[in-house]
């Protein structure tokens, strides 16, 4: 399957534990959502693939190039500001307006043109009224995992990023984390859907019936990304 | 079309061709008639970008450049900025990258020079660096335009180590191919398809200009 590179840590976990009481080998791409979108449209050979939005898996839809009916909202996703433990903002009493401060030369985002998480954060930085001030230090990342890795390898001083990569096991921890209120940026809806030639339909509705189970949701929660309500 | 990111593209390769010609002949020459037993290692490190994915490169450039390494601390004390996310430090990864398509044909060239002719310029008293001078580099300029193409080309199709290092910054390290890159993403097809195309001619033109030089009379004539 096609994923989203917030899931990155959480699928991860979620697999591992699919896989305990199903007999199906699940392999994963990560990427950002508008690449695979772009290879789905050509055919790319995955049988599920779950964006971090819900434009592409109905863009997919509406081309008919998806079972019908089998696109579903498996999570909300959260947006977080992050520095390195040992970075001198205050992320945690500031929030976005630490990222005003001198001492900030690269703040990493996604890449807002096609990354939902870089359009998130860009909404959140408006609202914040610090979009003007934080626009010249944006470095992108090609997608919301490479934005935490430029953070996590001290090139960028501060990322926003996926709250659910912030929490993965090798990063927990070893970080200031700020959780952007979710009233500032447009609902990160997360989408999937199952392709039209999947090569294995029953094993990827069953992949998809565990990621709405209570037990997947559960599992994503922990990273942050449980549906409201669940 | 994104002529901000193709003037950068072209601002990069004619860079690192230049960095690369004042490094490479040196280490070229120095390859070619250096004696030392372990010179295999360093023809060995020079060739590892022909081999080595470049997100490994890029990787490895981003946090040697980076705050976290002694070489990033010390470039932003005296620049009084870093190193990742400009121009520079994407001018040195591309340095790394394009080093073999550089250092390579240089090579191959100077060791093709007859013996005999620079045994009889030292015999004469000449300087070994007056001989190089005057005897192999007149000698090589086949593999020195070679060399040259190649980088300038190879830099300006360059994309992982740019993706790895870069940070997409228009004007200073939004590379053509990563704006390409950016269109398809975009769903921006038509955009995508103008400057690919263009890049493709381009490259085709260049390295058609190359080939057809090798072949031309006055190159030939001086060997």
């Amino acid at each position: 399957m096609a994923a989203a590179a917030d899931l990155n840590a959480a699928l991860s976990d979620l697999i591992a534990r699919f896989g305990g009481s199903h007999d199906v080998d699940v392999s994963v791409s990560y990427g950002s959502s508008g690449t695979f979108y772009a290879q789905l449209l050509n055919q790319a050979p995955f049988d599920l693939f779950l964006s971090a939005d819900v434009d592409y898996p109905n863009q997919l839809a509406a081309r008919g190039l998806t079972l019908p009916q089998s696109e579903f909202t498996y999570a909300i996703g959260r947006l977080a500001l992050w520095a390195p433990a040992s970075s001198p903002l205050d992320l945690e009493r500031e929030g976005l307006q630490a990222l005003t401060q001198a001492s900030v030369a690269h703040i990493a985002i996604a890449n807002p043109a096609h990354a939902p998480y870089g359009r998130a954060a860009v909404a959140a930085m408006r609202s914040a009224g610090v979009y003007e001030r934080a626009q010249p230090k944006l470095v992108l990342g090609e997608n919301v995992a490479q934005a935490m890795q430029f953070v996590q390898s001290g090139a960028a001083d501060a990322g926003l990023v996926a709250m659910a990569l912030t929490v993965a096991p090798n990063v927990k921890g070893k970080g200031r984390l700020f959780e952007v209120p979710a009233s500032s940026y447009p609902r990160l809806e997360q989408g999937g859907t199952i392709l039209k030639w999947a090569a294995d339909v029953d094993a990827a509705r069953a992949l998809r019936g565990f990621l709405l189970s209570a037990d997947g949701q559960a599992i994503l929660k922990q990273y942050g990304l449980s549906l409201p309500g669940r | 079309m994104d002529w901000r990111a193709i003037w950068l593209s072209v601002r990069l390769a004619a860079a690192t061709t230049v960095v690369l010609l004042a490094l490479g002949i040196p280490l070229a020459y120095w390859i070619v008639f250096s004696r030392r037993r372990w010179k295999f290692l360093v023809e060995s490190i020079v060739a590892l970008p022909l081999v080595l994915p470049p997100t490994v490169l890029g990787f490895y450039v981003l946090v040697a450049i980076g705050p976290l390494s002694p070489v990033g601390r010390a470039y932003a004390r005296i620049a009084g900025h870093g190193l990742p996310f400009t121009f520079e430090g994407l001018l040195i990864a591309s340095v790394l990258y394009s080093m073999p398509f550089a250092v390579q044909p240089f090579a191959a060239e100077f060791a093709s020079v007859d013996r005999r002719l620079l045994e009889a310029s030292w015999s004469l008293g000449v300087s070994r660096l007056e001989t190089f001078r005057r005897v192999v580099i007149p000698l090589s300029v086949r593999g020195l335009v070679t060399g040259i193409v190649l980088s300038f080309a190879h830099t300006l199709g360059e994309f992982g180590v740019v993706l790895m290092v870069g940070g997409n910054l228009p004007g200073v390290t939004r590379t053509v191919s990563i704006s390409i890159y950016d269109a398809v993403q975009s769903l921006d097809y038509a955009a995508a398809s103008r400057t690919s195309l263009l890049l493709l001619i381009v490259s085709f033109l260049i390295l058609a200009s190359t080939y057809s030089l090798q072949r031309s009379v006055w190159l030939k004539a001086r060997r």
